[in-house]
């Protein structure tokens, strides 16, 4: 007993000397913190500043066209809407800390609104926007069927809000709107910026892996399937014309989608909001791992196949809705495409950075 | 019996390592179900799912819904049971049944130890573990044995012997001992362990390793039964284990394995360990000490020789892959209950499609919907489960009044840091096949090679 005692404690002693003696450089090797630091404070942080200001400026033209309502006021409005919604773009697939806890995308961009519960509950006056089951009640697609769908023409639609209540339900969406990104923003900047940038082990709780499933769970679900998928009728027997993003406007949804993709890609490529620069990045890490792994370049896979949706997306019409009606093969294409990088980034790049999927026992069988 | 050495089976031996060995596996069975169930894992893994995955020919062992509970409460008291040698034959049943029960409710759980513990399970209920420092031996004085047949104890060598080695045989392939696969993607993820972690991005490390962990397999089991090597090996065992405990999600295995290899050592040192839970428990040890050999009866007779058939069946399993054509990594046809222990990065992505057969109209399914991630991610790369989450969809689409329904699947797999590559032909209605043990024709082949055992 006293001797398999003392051999445990000499091999403990041994392991634990030798280890830090022999540390090798650390210089070689990829620094993670330093890729949470990029995302945060190039990526994630600067595109909050830039959707928290548009959604300012969304309350600003608001209340201008609440307190005098013309086509004028009107069209300023749905501009400050559209920039707002291309900014939201570039948060959306951030579903971590505050945004995590709140929802946010749940409360900002369901689609398509549930146009009868809204003119219910502007009718009524009745209504509490902070339950769930509230979400196609608000939100961007709200805001869309307000000002783009609630009448005809421009000035119908102006004549149509010209009611106390109508204004109001114009002002809370509007509100809570920058109300929960300014909350998310803000505790970013205050302290979870640092709880994010320090969280960098490998655990599956750890800040890679939970933003990196965060991100594929964007790409999956809101990316590929909400924007495209689901109207296309890629998961039911028949297309959804109805179904697409900013289905009122018309002519917009190519637009966010674009915008989208394009946020996703420089999100990959770890490319700074508002500059051309690039930091440390999947790409980057996946670069690292590759000069272990001898195999192929999969950065340059997953970088071709976005490139490979933008092409198929530009023969797509501006109005997605417009698109499924009269070509939605066209439609189909762009989502094979879509596909086709979750495949590399699910399967190739989640095993390359040996992501987890979720804690429990395994022993790798 | 000619076939055996007769003199073999006469030979006794000192009860004490059975009994330490039936202390501490109960203890640590008892704390791994309490583990277990704090992290909410009977909730996550077994309450919350809707569909679960079965054994072949296991079809009838679900999930109990919120009975699940009670089954685990079932398994802890007769853990505590075979830990304290009270009614242990029971115990120890009853042990077996619900553990495996455990086991059998849901395949996405597989693990290499948790077969092996239901392995061990099984054996003791045929071994005299309760003939020593036991309630059952306290009260009855006929139960009462200081020395049991030599066989009983080396039985539990033999299974420890059985599983490091065939893990050991199992390492020696060329993804393991010439890419250093799946260690090379393993090891440096774990770049945040203080010390370690920096080693861990040297290539030379994960050759290390390879290479460590299969010759530690295959030769540990001898180092420890030589008497020269043992206290060594036993180092080498615990150093090993705690290895993986840092490095590896793999729970209460490397503390169950260190514990059970002190089976190896002379009977001096369990009756220290026996003297000291003794004192501590005011137990009257040297009641025990009776010098009385246990008699082979015709029951323990039955024990040997059905033990002898079982410990057959143990060597032959691991070989049935043989009997599979393809890649073993990729088909995975024999994989399981081979102690194939940490020897594939398997990712994979499967996309259903629902299909009427008859106009040709589609849908793709949503995963999400039917599975939680963590069955999605086994289901995704094992085509046994591919083939029954098909059939269960098939029966979901059809309640929902959808007909000629056949369901297809666009799959891909990465294995061991390939590319990812088609896996199952996509041009199959999967419910046109039936689950069995023949091979499945319609996995697409590996195209590449992974020479090995």
């Amino acid at each position: 007993m006293k001797k398999v005692l003392t051999l445990l404690f000499v091999i403990s002693i041994v392991a634990s000397c030798s280890s830090s003696d022999n540390g090798p450089d650390t210089t070689d090797n990829f620094d993670r913190s330093a890729m949470l630091v990029n995302w945060a404070d190039n990526i994630i942080v600067p595109s909050y500043q830039a959707y928290k200001g548009e959604l300012d400026e969304l309350k600003t033209k608001s209340d201008g066209f609440i307190a005098s309502p013309s086509v004028a006021t009107l069209n300023e409005l749905r501009t400050a809407w559209q920039e707002a919604y291309k900014k939201w773009q570039h948060v959306s697939m951030f579903e971590i800390g505050r945004a995590e806890a709140l929802t946010l995308r749940n409360f900002t961009n369901i689609f398509p609104a549930d146009a009868s519960e809204i003119d219910q509950n502007i009718a009524q006056g009745n209504y509490n926007l902070t339950l769930p089951s509230t979400n196609d009640e608000q939100g961007f697609p709200a805001l869309d069927y307000l000002l783009n769908g609630i009448a005809s023409d421009d000035a119908s639609i102006v004549n149509a809000l010209n009611t106390t209540n109508h204004k109001n339900y114009l002002n809370d969406v509007v509100t809570r709107l920058r109300d929960l990104g300014t909350e998310v923003l803000n505790d970013w900047t205050t302290t979870y910026r640092d709880t994010f940038v320090n969280n960098n082990g490998s655990s599956a709780s750890s800040a890679v892996n939970k933003l990196v499933n965060d991100f594929m769970f964007y790409y999956e679900k809101s990316l590929r399937a909400g924007k495209i998928g689901i109207p296309a009728g890629v998961f039911s027997n028949n297309t959804f014309n109805e179904k697409v993003e900013a289905f009122y406007k018309g002519d917009f949804s190519k637009a966010l989608f674009l915008e989208a993709l394009n946020a996703a890609q420089n999100f990959f490529n770890g490319k700074h909001y508002s500059s051309s620069t690039t930091g440390q990045s999947l790409k980057s890490y996946l670069d690292f791992l590759n000069t272990i792994k001898e195999g192929t370049d999969l950065s340059q896979l997953i970088n071709n196949q976005f490139n490979g949706s933008r092409t198929s997306a530009t023969n797509l019409e501006n109005s997605f809705s417009q698109q499924v009606t009269t070509n939605n093969t066209l439609m189909l294409q762009t989502y094979d495409q879509l596909q086709m990088n979750v495949v590399l980034m699910k399967v190739d790049m989640f095993q390359a950075l040996s992501i987890q999927v979720d804690f429990v026992d395994a022993d790798g069988d | 019996m000619r076939l055996f050495d007769r003199s073999y089976f006469q030979k006794t031996t000192e009860a004490a390592p059975l009994a330490v060995f039936r202390i501490l596996f109960g203890l640590m069975m008892l704390v791994s179900i309490i583990r277990f169930w704090s992290y909410g894992w009977i909730d996550k893994l077994y309450i919350q799912p809707n569909f679960s995955f079965s054994y072949y020919g296991f079809e009838f062992v679900k999930p109990l819904g919120e009975y699940t509970y009670l089954l685990f409460v079932v398994c802890a008291l007769s853990a505590v049971g075979v830990m304290l040698g009270f009614r242990y034959r029971i115990s120890i049943i009853t042990f077996f049944i619900s553990f495996t029960y455990i086991e059998l409710m849901d395949k996405t759980t597989y693990l290499n130890h948790y077969y092996f513990i239901s392995l061990v399970a099984f054996v003791m209920i045929f071994l005299p573990a309760d003939s020593y420092l036991s309630f059952d031996a306290a009260k009855d004085e006929t139960k009462r044995f200081q020395r049991v047949p030599q066989w009983t104890i080396d039985s539990i060598k033999l299974l420890l012997a059985i599983v490091y080695f065939y893990a050991g045989l199992a390492k020696l392939n060329s993804d393991w001992l010439v890419e250093a696969m799946p260690l090379k993607i393993w090891l440096p993820s774990k770049y945040d362990i203080p010390l370690l972690g920096d080693f861990l991005q040297e290539k030379w490390v994960h050759y290390a390793f390879s290479w460590g962990g299969a010759l530690y397999d295959l030769t540990i089991p001898f180092l420890l039964i030589n008497k020269k090597t043992r206290v060594y090996a036993f180092g080498a065992v615990v150093f090993f284990h705690v290895i993986t405990r840092i490095l590896f999600p793999i729970g209460m295995f490397p503390y169950i394995m260190i514990v059970s290899g002190l089976i190896f050592f002379d009977s001096s040192l369990h009756h220290k360990i026996l003297n000291t839970i003794s004192r501590l428990f005011r137990i009257q040890k040297p009641t025990f000490d009776n010098g009385l050999n246990m008699a082979i009866n015709s029951g323990r007779r039955f024990s040997l020789y059905l033990l002898t058939g079982f410990f057959a069946i143990q060597l032959l399993l691991p070989f049935r892959h043989y009997l599979y054509p393809g890649e073993l990594f990729w088909t995975e046809e024999g994989f399981r209950f081979s102690w194939r222990v940490m020897l594939m990065e398997k990712a994979g992505y499967a996309n259903f499609k629902i299909v009427n057969k008859k106009t040709g109209d589609r849908f793709y399914v949503d995963n999400t919907d039917f599975l939680t991630p963590f069955q999605e991610k086994q289901m995704a790369t094992q085509p046994d489960f591919i083939l029954e989450y098909a059939h269960y969809l098939k029966k979901h689409f059809s309640s929902q009044g959808h007909e000629n329904i056949g369901v297809y699947v666009e799959s891909y797999v990465a294995l061991n840091g390939r590319r990812s590559r088609p896996y199952i032909n996509p041009e199959v209605d999967l419910t046109s096949f039936k689950e069995s043990f023949k091979h499945k024709s319609w996995i697409l082949p590996f195209n590449d090679e992974i020479k090995g055992l």
